[in-house]
């Protein structure tokens, strides 16, 4: 048996059964991304140790019966989750050093429920990017094109995935960062709901838009992922104070009765012929399990761009005030005074687009500018909520292209940032309203490079997107298909 | 610079104005965004948790006690409590700040349009002065210079303290004001418990911002904000030499600039911090990482509920209760400790079967509020307790001893201790009241002085007070002077 792709599902019933320990699951994956990563540069930091020290246990646990679903599976979490001991570096030279004194809820909730945590992936600098091309650690190669990026911000996290380096992995989605990777590697991305998921220990780029999510090989293993990662945290404000359903159990495959909605604005130029072709199948695959699908409108959709790179910057910028050089993170050699300390070391620690993201948000907040940019920004957001809360009340999900093409070549956007923000076209709006968003491989193009189709749902409504999606992945293959 | 108001020719021409920003460390148990204590003193940095720290990834969650107290004192100065408010950053670098930004409030703060009355001069009735609103904040930890080579250091001990910042209208028009006003605000904060109101350590801090006008003159002048005021008199002589300053520089054709300004109270003067031309831009926006701050109606019911009686309340009630003076029941409510212990020591009187509350406060206010004033110490740090003075003026009450007589075991009380009775007794200090033995001393005094029985027999009647005098004196002060004044007139009298 191929290790390297089962599901989470067959692991742990292999693992169950005792047919398979986590130590040997776990060392295949630590000798795949010792053979493959030194090509895909999916992972900033391997912590084989500590990662061998958690499938010891998890066996202890298997042999004590004691097992959760998520017990010896190995997983690789997106470096900007806080984990205790092991250097986190958000991709940036800032915190190349830096390891965290305390444990961020999602991981501390992975690693109670038994998985194990092979490292932590490759992404762009403080997630800020769409094709992993802004790490201080070097671009993430797409397993099914090496000439190619596998999208951002969460790029290593989706190659991992994709390659078959883990069962699994975890991202975070500020405006479409897990579900356009997930749709450039031909892997399964779900943004949950904002405040689905604890953002306590999530080093934060965009405090209002960030969510993690699951980033695996199909909807079965994002439930079981989202299964332990869901649910309110006293640490976090934001995080919301509703039961967690049983995701795994809600897993139909039928979609009689379901109705989709089609926003007319998603489908329009610009949008590749290949995605449109993969994203209209999809449609039709939908049709046949029984959902209706229903045009309308979302008018609110061209907003997108300019308001989120309003707001995301925005916050962006007092976020990252914290790297001072004084507590944590570089510092400069030998500052002569004060403002050459905060000076350098932020000049030496940032990369360019996060510098040029500081100085967007701060403009954007300056004195003066603040109603014209911020403040009018938050009015569209609202407005861009409306038209989502509007199609739910004719709709329950809604389906559109993850992204407008397929996985461009590294360097190719490089030049040129509104190129490369327009990437996140489809996903943005999706984190504007706090909505949740799944991104299911649809096809390929004609140079065999995935296509992403995006559900969005109603908040809270996970469940009724992970069972579109399972319905989806039932009677289609693209989620099996591998890199060769 | 002439410091001298006096001065200037043209000074009563000009208009004190003044506002003031107070910033009050509230007295919770632990920080407004974690769960480390609000413990001073401690070793620097050991106070702290990552999120003091503002570690990357760390999130803030609110203090409900922060909250509650605002609410308090929000009521307390009859302001309106926001059912819906927001906690915004200010965003600004400094090394003790290490978020690079404040959480604070901004455009909706938890509590507006409050007031309270201030007493300048007794003469005058009340003053109203608005308080424009009172919003939550955190505070930042500490920098170190001095005696540091090359460097400096930061304690975030002090970082996530929570503070209320309470921010009055310019309405105050003199120093005395100003102190009034403090002085008020500091008893309400310190009755509810919310701060301790110790300016010189800095849990209650004063901004003052001051400026100057032609009297009759509608709009403000530029207004200079004044920092580094860490006691209530340093307010006010800051306020007197700021407002100085300006009507010198007005009067000699100069103009006032936009600027705050550090107080120095060894020099007694101010110098300038920074102008308004690099003044922060500190980037307010709603933090994200809390949502709005929603209030119930039933919140603010219950909190109002647990509200103790005020220093103004409280005064009128000891003024009907007690009989007291206006004066008598300002001094004493200025203080929760001290109204609580005239009223103990006024209770136990009571008690004892020789009430006398208007004594009791005179003693409390007088002697007690005298000699403590006198060794720096507070109420609460008495060393004689409310049973050992209740006892005290129960005696005088009850004619046990005289005032005087007293007094000599307040000072026994004060630095031996004791029991005053038992002191009264071991020193034969009881009040003679047998009309023999003063008819004795009595005799013995006319013997001695015939002149001055003379004089009194001649229609001198200040005599009479040389002889009781003398009377007491050879009595050892023991006898009851009302019996003295008696037995001698009637013997005088007899005489004639």
């Amino acid at each position: 048996m191929d290790l390297s792709h089962i599901s989470l599902t067959d692991a742990a019933e292999l693992l169950r059964s005792r047919s398979l320990s986590a130590v040997e699951l776990t060392r295949h994956f630590l000798n795949r991304i010792e053979t493959t990563d030194p090509t895909l540069n999916a992972f900033i930091t391997v912590d084989a140790a500590g990662a061998l020290a958690a499938a010891e246990a998890a066996d202890l646990r298997l042999a004590q019966g004691q097992a959760t679903p998520l017990t010896g599976i190995p997983l690789a979490i997106k470096d900007l989750f806080c984990t205790q001991g092991l250097r986190t570096t958000c991709a940036s030279k800032m915190l190349q050093h830096f390891v965290p004194p305390y444990e961020s809820t999602v991981t501390r909730r992975l690693k109670a429920a038994g998985a194990v945590v092979l490292g932590k992936t490759n992404m762009d600098e403080f997630a800020m990017g769409s094709s992993n091309e802004t790490s201080f650690f070097g671009p993430v190669r797409n397993p099914w094109d090496h000439d190619r990026t596998p999208g951002g911000s969460s790029g290593g996290s989706a190659a991992a995935t994709a390659a078959g380096l883990c069962l699994a992995a975890i991202g975070t989605d500020t405006g479409g960062s897990i579900r356009q990777p997930a749709a450039l590697t031909g892997t399964t991305g779900l943004k949950p709901t904002y405040g689905r998921v604890s953002r306590y220990g999530m080093i934060a780029f965009a405090s209002s838009l960030d969510q993690a999510g699951p980033m695996t090989r199909s909807v079965a293993d994002a439930a079981t992922l989202l299964q332990a990662m869901a649910g309110h945290d006293p640490l976090d404000s934001t995080s919301i104070d509703a039961p967690v359903p049983d995701y795994q159990s809600g897993l139909t495959t039928s979609m009689r009765g379901m109705r989709i909605g089609i926003p007319a604005e998603y489908f329009a130029d610009g949008l590749a012929d290949s995605v449109r072709r993969g994203v209209e199948q999809a449609m039709e695959t939908f049709r046949s399990l029984g959902a209706q699908c229903l045009s309308l409108s979302l008018p609110s959709t061209a907003y997108a761009i300019p308001t989120y790179y309003i707001i995301a910057p925005a916050e962006a910028s007092s976020n990252l005030a914290r790297y001072d050089g004084i507590r944590f993170g570089h510092r400069c050699a030998d500052p002569q005074d004060l403002q050459e300390m905060y000076a350098r070391s932020r000049s030496e620690g940032f990369g360019a687009e996060v510098k040029r993201r500081i100085m967007l948000g701060t403009y954007v907040l300056s004195s003066g500018y603040y109603d014209a940019y911020y403040r009018k920004a938050q009015k569209v957001r609202r407005l861009i909520a409306d038209d989502f809360q509007s199609a739910f009340t004719q709709v329950d999900l809604l389906l559109t292209p993850t992204t407008p093409e397929t996985a461009f070549r590294i360097g190719e956007k490089n030049s040129d940032p509104v190129q490369m923000y327009l990437s996140d076209i489809f996903t943005i709006n999706v984190n504007l309203a706090g909505l949740p968003g799944l991104s299911l491989p649809c096809g390929f193009d004609e140079n065999n490079l995935p296509v992403g189709v995006q559900l969005i749902g109603r908040p809270l409504q996970e469940a009724t997107l992970l069972a579109a999606g399972h319905a989806f992945q039932q009677v289609t293959d693209w989620h099996l298909r591998r890199p060769s | 610079m002439s410091q001298d108001m006096s001065s200037f020719a043209g000074t009563d021409r000009y208009e004190i104005v003044v506002g003031l920003e107070v910033h009050a460390q509230m007295r919770t148990q632990s920080k407004i965004f974690c769960g480390c204590p609000t413990r001073f003193g401690a070793a620097a940095n050991t106070q702290i948790c990552p999120v003091c720290a503002a570690f990357p990834g760390v999130l803030p969650v609110l203090n409900r006690e922060v909250v509650n107290m605002a609410i308090k004192t929000g009521l307390a100065i009859h302001g309106q409590v926001r059912l819906l408010s927001e906690f915004s950053r200010k965003n600004y670098f400094y090394p003790d700040l290490p978020a690079g930004y404040q959480i604070s409030q901004y455009e909706l703060p938890i509590v507006e349009h409050g007031h309270l009355l201030i007493t300048p001069t007794a003469d005058l009735p009340p003053k109203r002065i608005g308080i424009t609103r009172i919003h939550i904040e955190v505070d930042a930890g500490k920098s170190m210079h001095e005696g540091i080579q090359g460097a400096s250091w930061v304690d975030l001990n002090r970082t996530g303290t929570p503070l209320m910042e309470i921010v009055s209208e310019p309405d105050l028009r003199s120093a005395l004001e100003a102190g009034e006003y403090l002085k008020k605000l500091r008893a309400i904060v310190r009755y509810l418990g919310v701060c301790d109101g110790n300016m010189e350590e800095g849990s209650f801090r004063c901004d003052a911002n001051v400026s100057v006008r032609l009297r009759g003159e509608s709009r403000l002048g530029t207004r200079c904000e004044l920092k580094n005021l860490n006691s209530i008199r340093n307010v006010m002589r800051a306020i007197d030499y700021e407002a100085v300053r300006q009507i010198d520089l007005i009067e000699s054709g100069e103009r006032v600039i936009q600027e705050s300004r550090l107080w120095n109270a060894d020099l007694n003067s101010s110098r300038s911090m920074r102008g308004k031309e690099d003044a922060h831009d500190y980037r307010y926006f709603p933090e994200p990482d809390l949502p709005p701050l929603r209030i119930s109606a039933a919140r603010i019911e219950s909190v109002a509920a647990s509200m103790p009686e005020l220093p103004d309340a409280k005064a009128t009630r000891l003024q009907t209760e007690y009989q007291l003076s206006e004066y008598d029941a300002g001094v004493l409510t200025a203080s929760q400790a001290l109204a609580d212990y005239f009223e103990a020591v006024a209770r136990y009187t009571a008690e004892l079967g020789h009430p006398n509350p208007k004594m009791a406060a005179n003693w409390v206010i007088g002697e007690l509020g005298g000699r403590l004033n006198k060794d720096n110490l507070e109420i609460q740090q008495s060393p004689i307790s409310v049973q050992q003075l209740g006892k005290l003026v129960a005696m005088i009450q009850q004619g046990v001893i005289s005032g005087k007589i007293a007094k000599e075991i307040f000072e026994t009380l004060f630095t031996d201790g004791g029991d005053p009775q038992h002191i009264v007794e071991q020193k034969g200090l009881q009040q003679v009241t047998d009309s023999a033995a003063i008819e004795e001393a009595v005799e013995q005094v006319l013997a001695t002085y015939p002149e001055d029985v003379a004089q009194y027999r001649a229609g001198k009647g200040k005599v009479l007070g040389f002889l009781v005098g003398q009377i007491m004196k050879a009595t050892q002060g023991k006898a009851n002077p009302a019996l003295v004044n008696q037995l001698l007139r009637a013997k005088l009298d007899k005489r004639l």
